[in-house]
């Protein structure tokens, strides 16, 4: 191990802000991060010991006890769970003789749940060694099972469990006609920097993550710092559950989302770039890597751009397992090898980035907007739209529709419209931008998709009249509590307290109160939070909660006290030291106050 | 001196360059806080020192003060929203004052009591967490551990060393030492060094020392935290 370590390091030039990498090579090795391996790889990068367990405490895809030499994870998103989760996971964990959350005694398997997958169009999804596994049934887990008793590698399995489809069913203004390779370094390079930027804004393109913050304006600022070295960050860290166009954009888009970062550089003179890639997508690596390669061959990354001189190159980041890192100062963070916790801001990335130096960071979406502008110019892209959200949006949509897939609609499309599209009916209400975003009733689809009403990063999850909304809300607020990065007060503790709160009234224990106690919870938790995780992460209990109000009401308990705790459950560790269970040594806590 | 900032209608002078924070404490005026400690870089994540400026809730001790800022400090919202993070921070891990050393020197205790905390609002947690009494000067209770960094700060930034690090994440988050053992006995904290005595609550403890101040004869038995905070905490070191 110490020589793999060694080599690993030195493949890395020993650079701290590697880590992620190759913690993720230890981890794919060992399938956990030995003690030995910590103290090594501190003393080579020249990093403390608690930054490396820090890092490996933080990203779910790391682990300083063994996992299976099959590590099996299983997407935890409500459209996954929509799909018949729940009960597949059982019939897996029966199957292979492991249970949720545990390794097989013989080491072989490990199994657990895992946050979306950004496979919502073909679950349910999961993983097996960081790489992703679709359409599961039962008889795919037979098959999956068979092939981990006989200890089949995993490049060996059949290909089919692992085909990911782009599933592109609607496209529109960008996805229709998509740049030739150099086209927009071209046109960017023959019209000139500072009038491409002009396109840009000309164009009122805004980031496409779902903040909407203005695209040329972050770029015009950037280029304004002091600081001569600057870097451009694409955002592929699609974490929000219900997303995963950028997924679709890296596998048949990549040319022109590289093209993009390196327009991007050009106006705003960075000569290094990153694409930041969700550990999730692990399986996209290899192809980047040699599209990257394909493009520094064709002189459109590297030393001297079109034989203009022009310098910048891009390197790929993978993720390991953690939604904050979406949040641009926390991604930065990661870049650099560390948690993934938001900075104080100001200063902003642009100011003061990876590094400390200034730094763009935008969504896949944006720069392949950005190269298609800078070939089409801005109005090309601003005559559609509306006047605050100028062009087209691409969706991910999924949940109960027949054709779950990518959709590219203008801004200003009514929501009932997609739904007609898509194949919706019987609809409940539906998700827009993710367990971040906003639920919607079925009293509202004459709204649109825009900023400046239905805004989203791509996530349309869609639930017909057979779904429960406080399953919804549930699911989401214990995505939150799971990903709270637990830097902040009211988000560390006030995403946990939520979670418990919701599901003592799910549960049936909430009674008069409960709901305002969920409710003025939920407040503090959105204004007092750290960053964007934090602030919205009680908009699932808001946004149903004022749309339903009677459906909590209607789990409380017809009691005038409130209970603080379940006593029957609270007695069950008595029972067991007292081996028993019959009726007298159970309590009924609540009699139901006569009416 | 021009430029000012107003907190609560008070005109508030400030230098390029201040936070909030640092422009209030200059001016007599307290902001509650946890995390924050005039020697150390800001760290913003207790958010107890949230105040409105222009209407937007900001980390005072963090967000630069500038020309035109409208502050809200005093007002009843925010001292009741504190009192709830407060109280987050008490529901969180194993906070019981009568039986810990530290009452009455608490930094968390005293902001409670300035909050007017008669409860703790929100169903406890009762984490299961352990005690490092390994090293021979200096205990630590991960119970009362409240993340706010200030020993992590103190050791990298006035004892040039670097014992301590937050680790996990969300509600898992723990204090953890730089040491192959993982143990603050293998580390090279010396009881002289800052970091062991910046603890706002009684964490990380000296030894042997406990009770040799008497309960009822301790810094906030007989002064409100405001008063203390602004008298050793003042710039100008009054």
């Amino acid at each position: 191990m110490q020589v793999f370590i060694e080599n690993l390091a030195a493949s890395h030039n020993y650079q701290p802000t590697r880590l992620l990498l190759i913690l993720r090579a230890i981890q794919a090795r060992y399938h956990y991060i030995p003690e030995p391996a910590i103290i090594q790889l501190a003393g080579l990068l020249n990093i403390p010991d608690t930054q490396i367990i820090g890092v490996i405490e933080f990203y779910s895809f790391f682990h300083q006890s063994p996992r299976g030499q099959y590590e099996l994870l299983v997407s935890d998103s409500i459209t996954d769970a929509m799909l018949g989760k729940h009960s597949l996971m059982n019939y897996l964990s029966e199957k292979l003789q492991v249970a949720i959350g545990a390794v097989r005694e013989d080491g072989v398997a490990s199994l657990d749940n895992t946050s979306c997958t950004g496979l919502c169009d073909q679950g349910p999804a999961g993983l097996v060694n960081g790489y992703p596994l679709t359409h599961l049934d039962r008889p795919r887990i037979d098959l999956i099972t068979g092939l981990i008793n006989q200890q089949k590698p995993v490049d060996e399995w059949p290909r089919e469990l692992f085909q990911v489809e782009d599933n592109l069913i609607k496209s529109g203004l960008l996805l229709d006609q998509p740049i030739a390779q150099g086209e927009a370094l071209n046109a960017t390079f023959e019209r000139g920097v500072k009038p491409t930027l002009a396109e840009i804004s000309q164009s009122g393109l805004r980031g496409r993550g779902g903040a909407g913050f203005k695209t040329a304006m972050k770029w015009q600022f950037c280029s304004e710092e002091a600081e001569s070295v600057r870097y451009v960050v694409c955002n592929a860290d699609e974490g929000e559950p219900g997303t995963f166009k950028d997924r679709v954009l890296l596998n048949s888009y990549a040319e022109q989302v590289f093209e993009g970062m390196t327009v991007c550089a050009a106006i705003i003179g960075a000569t290094q770039g990153f694409l930041y890639l969700r550990g999730e997508y692990l399986f996209l690596y290899d192809k980047l890597q040699a599209i990257l390669n394909r493009r520094r061959e064709a002189g459109l990354l590297g030393d001297n751009i079109l034989g203009k001189g022009f310098v910048f190159d891009i390197e790929i980041c993978l993720g390991a397992g953690a939604y904050i890192c979406g949040e641009e100062s926390a991604l930065i963070e990661s870049l650099e090898g560390k948690m993934g916790i938001p900075r104080n801001r100001p200063p902003y990335p642009v100011t003061q980035g990876y590094l400390g130096k200034p730094t763009v960071v935008n969504n896949v979406e944006t720069f392949m907007a950005a190269a298609s502008i800078a070939v089409n110019g801005g109005d090309w892209f601003a005559a559609i739209g509306t006047d605050k959200s100028k062009g087209t949006k691409i969706l991910s949509i999924c949940g109960d529709c027949a054709k779950p897939g990518i959709y590219e609609y203008p801004f200003g499309t009514t929501i009932q419209t997609i739904l007609d599209e898509c194949g919706a009916s019987d609809v409940l209400g539906v998700q827009i931008g993710g367990p971040s975003g906003t639920f919607i009733s079925n009293q509202e689809f004459d709204r649109k998709l825009a900023f400046e009403d239905l805004a989203t990063g791509g996530s349309f999850i869609i639930f017909n009249n057979s779904r429960n909304i406080l399953d919804i809300a549930h699911n989401f607020t214990h995505f939150f509590a799971h990903e709270s990065c637990g830097f902040c007060t009211p988000c560390r503790v006030g995403t946990s307290l939520l979670k418990n709160q919701l599901d003592k009234i799910v549960d049936g224990h909430g009674s008069a109160g409960d709901v305002v106690a969920l409710e003025e919870l939920c407040q503090l938790v959105k204004n007092y939070s750290h960053c964007g995780l934090g602030q919205t992460a009680a908009n699932p209990i808001l946004t149903t909660l004022e749309r339903y109000p009677e459906l909590y009401q209607s789990k409380l308990k017809k009691i005038s006290y409130e209970p603080g705790f379940d006593l029957d459950s609270a007695l069950e560790t008595a029972r067991q030291m007292a081996n028993r269970n019959d009726a007298a040594a159970h309590l009924a806590q609540i009699g139901e106050d006569n009416e | 001196m021009s430029k000012t900032i107003t907190i609560d209608g008070k005109a508030i002078p400030f230098e390029d360059g201040q936070t909030i924070m640092e422009a209030a404490t200059a001016a007599d005026v307290y902001i509650p806080h946890l995390c924050h400690h005039p020697e150390f870089t800001p760290h913003g994540s207790c958010k107890l020192c949230t105040v409105k400026v222009n209407g937007r809730n900001c980390s005072a001790c963090t967000f630069p003060a500038a020309e035109g800022q409208d502050v809200l400090n005093n007002t009843q919202e925010l001292i009741d929203d504190r009192k709830k993070i407060t109280q987050m921070l008490f529901v969180e891990g194993n906070h019981f004052c009568p039986s810990c050393e530290k009452s009455g020197n608490c930094q968390l205790q005293a902001v409670a009591y300035h909050l007017n905390m008669l409860d703790n609002h929100f169903p406890l947690f009762y984490p299961k967490r352990e005690m490092d009494a390994s090293h021979p000067d200096v205990l630590i209770d991960h119970n009362r551990c409240i993340f706010c960094a200030l020993c992590v700060r103190a050791s990298q930034q006035h004892d040039g060393k670097d014992v301590f690090a937050i680790s996990g994440r969300g509600i898992n988050k723990h204090l953890i030492f730089n040491a192959e053992s993982g143990q603050l006995k293998d580390t090279d904290l010396d009881v002289n060094d800052k970091a062991a005595h910046i603890c706002p609550t009684g964490a990380i403890l000296i030894k042997r020392t406990g009770y040799q101040v008497p309960i009822g004869q301790r810094i906030y038995d007989h002064h409100e935290i405001d008063e203390i905070s602004l008298a050793t905490e003042h710039p100008h070191g009054e």
